[in-house]
């Protein structure tokens, strides 16, 4: 079986797996990572965006393979020292999540378009949350959050 | 998803003899389609080519008048490149709509090009600003590139390294996404410039093609208005749960007005 390392979470991480293993499989079963949900396993609903490289990715539809050398963040990554990340905070601070499934995903996002784009309009949010869905809120509060996250009030 | 061999290799040279070693191989891209595609074992290769290793396969420069997307360039760098927003704002608006954020980070012009999803934006992008595609082995103009539904003119042990786009004057795209899955249901590239004047159709037929009478209706003049009058038949369009044909072939006339209006 190939063996994969790559950096998660600012930490050494290897192991054997398939070469169908995907990274969200490598995540949750492998490293224990369970944050980092699968919703729909067909790169629609974007429960399991993790960042590779910076980068938001769909874990559901790469190899962990694919990730070979390369530096991972998932939701756990994001607290530091304790402290939740401002985009967590403001989620928290402005009811950005219901029965909280897409959440990870969502804030994994939400941090990737901030990172790209760091005063998005409404539109921009809403176009960027486009390969996230949520089934409880109708969004309102998540666009909110990140909007307070832009504007320098997260939490 | 059957298991299966996977290489990483370094070279397009490494890749090809992968692949030929293979018992029934396939290439890998971005994998934005391939894997979905293994999930639901419609495929089952014996060896998956990751392409992702290989160096000099992505990235975008200028090249004698062209603008030349490597295969693994991914949609999000084509839709945020400086060259490509300068030069062509037509193809990188056109890449900007593909997907998803996170698909488009992921998945690349080479992968999709090689696909040729009906429904995909980038064959619409080739066949409308008539660029040329560059394999390990020759260059093939679009024209010639798409033969059908999900068929290439790609040869067996063929890789795609990169797509030269020439300068358009004026160019632009529109499309009708089908409001889940993001692909078109109808887009239209329309373009004028050392290429031609062209219209190119993704999404309403089994293939990209030609709307040669608007094509001539633009001949005259590129606008929109000169497109009044204009339209394509229904005939071997695609018909299914999301559009009719006729509808589509509606769409199609609709989508070439506005990706007239919107070209630069």
């Amino acid at each position: 079986m190939p063996t994969v390392s790559m950096t998660v979470n600012g930490r050494s991480a290897a192991g054997e797996v398939e070469g169908r293993t995907l990274l969200v499989e490598f995540l949750r079963e492998h490293l224990r990572l369970t944050g980092t949900h699968v919703g729909c396993d067909t790169s629609q609903c974007g429960a399991c965006v993790v960042h590779v490289n910076g980068k938001s990715v769909k874990s559901c539809t790469l190899l962990a393979v694919q990730a070979e050398g390369a530096e991972v963040t998932t939701i756990e990554g994001l607290a530091q020292n304790g402290e939740l990340h401002p985009m967590q905070a403001a989620f928290k601070e402005h009811h950005g999540l219901q029965c909280g499934f897409c959440t990870p995903g969502m804030v994994m996002s939400a941090v990737d378009l901030l990172n790209t784009n760091a005063h998005p309009s409404e539109t921009e949010i809403r176009d960027w949350l486009e390969g996230n869905i949520c089934r409880c809120t109708g969004y309102h509060n998540i666009v909110k959050a990140i909007q307070a996250v832009a504007q320098g009030q997260g939490g | 998803m059957q298991n299966f061999t996977y290489h990483r290799p370094g070279s397009v040279e490494e890749a090809v003899q992968a692949l030929s070693a293979a018992s029934d191989g396939t290439l890998m891209g971005g994998g934005m389609t391939l894997l979905p595609t293994l999930k639901q074992r419609l495929a089952s290769p014996s060896d998956v080519v990751d392409l992702g290793g290989v160096a000099g396969l992505s990235g975008i420069s200028e090249d004698g008048g062209k603008v030349v997307v490597g295969a693994m360039t991914t949609h999000a760098e084509v839709a945020s490149n400086a060259i490509v927003t300068a030069k062509i704002p037509a193809l990188a608006a056109l890449a900007g709509a593909i997907g998803d954020p996170a698909v488009r980070n992921r998945g690349t012009i080479g992968g999709s090009i090689a696909n040729n999803d009906p429904a995909a934006d980038y064959p619409a992008a080739l066949v409308g600003l008539g660029a040329t595609v560059r394999t390990n082995k020759r260059e093939i103009a679009a024209d010639d590139f798409f033969t059908g539904l999900f068929e290439t003119a790609l040869a067996e042990g063929e890789v795609i390294t990169a797509v030269a786009f020439p300068v358009p004057e004026r160019a632009g795209y529109a499309k009708f996404p089908n409001p889940a899955s993001r692909y078109a249901i109808v887009g239209v590239m329309a373009s004028t410039g050392p290429a031609g004047t062209r219209v190119a159709v993704t999404g309403a037929g089994a293939c990209v093609f030609r709307a040669s009478a608007m094509e001539s209706a633009l001949g005259g003049g590129f606008s929109a208005d000169a497109l009044s009058g204009a339209s394509v038949s229904a005939d071997d369009l695609n018909s299914d749960i999301h559009a009719s044909a006729e509808y589509r072939a509606h769409l199609v006339g609709v989508m070439a007005r506005r990706a007239v209006a919107a070209a630069g």
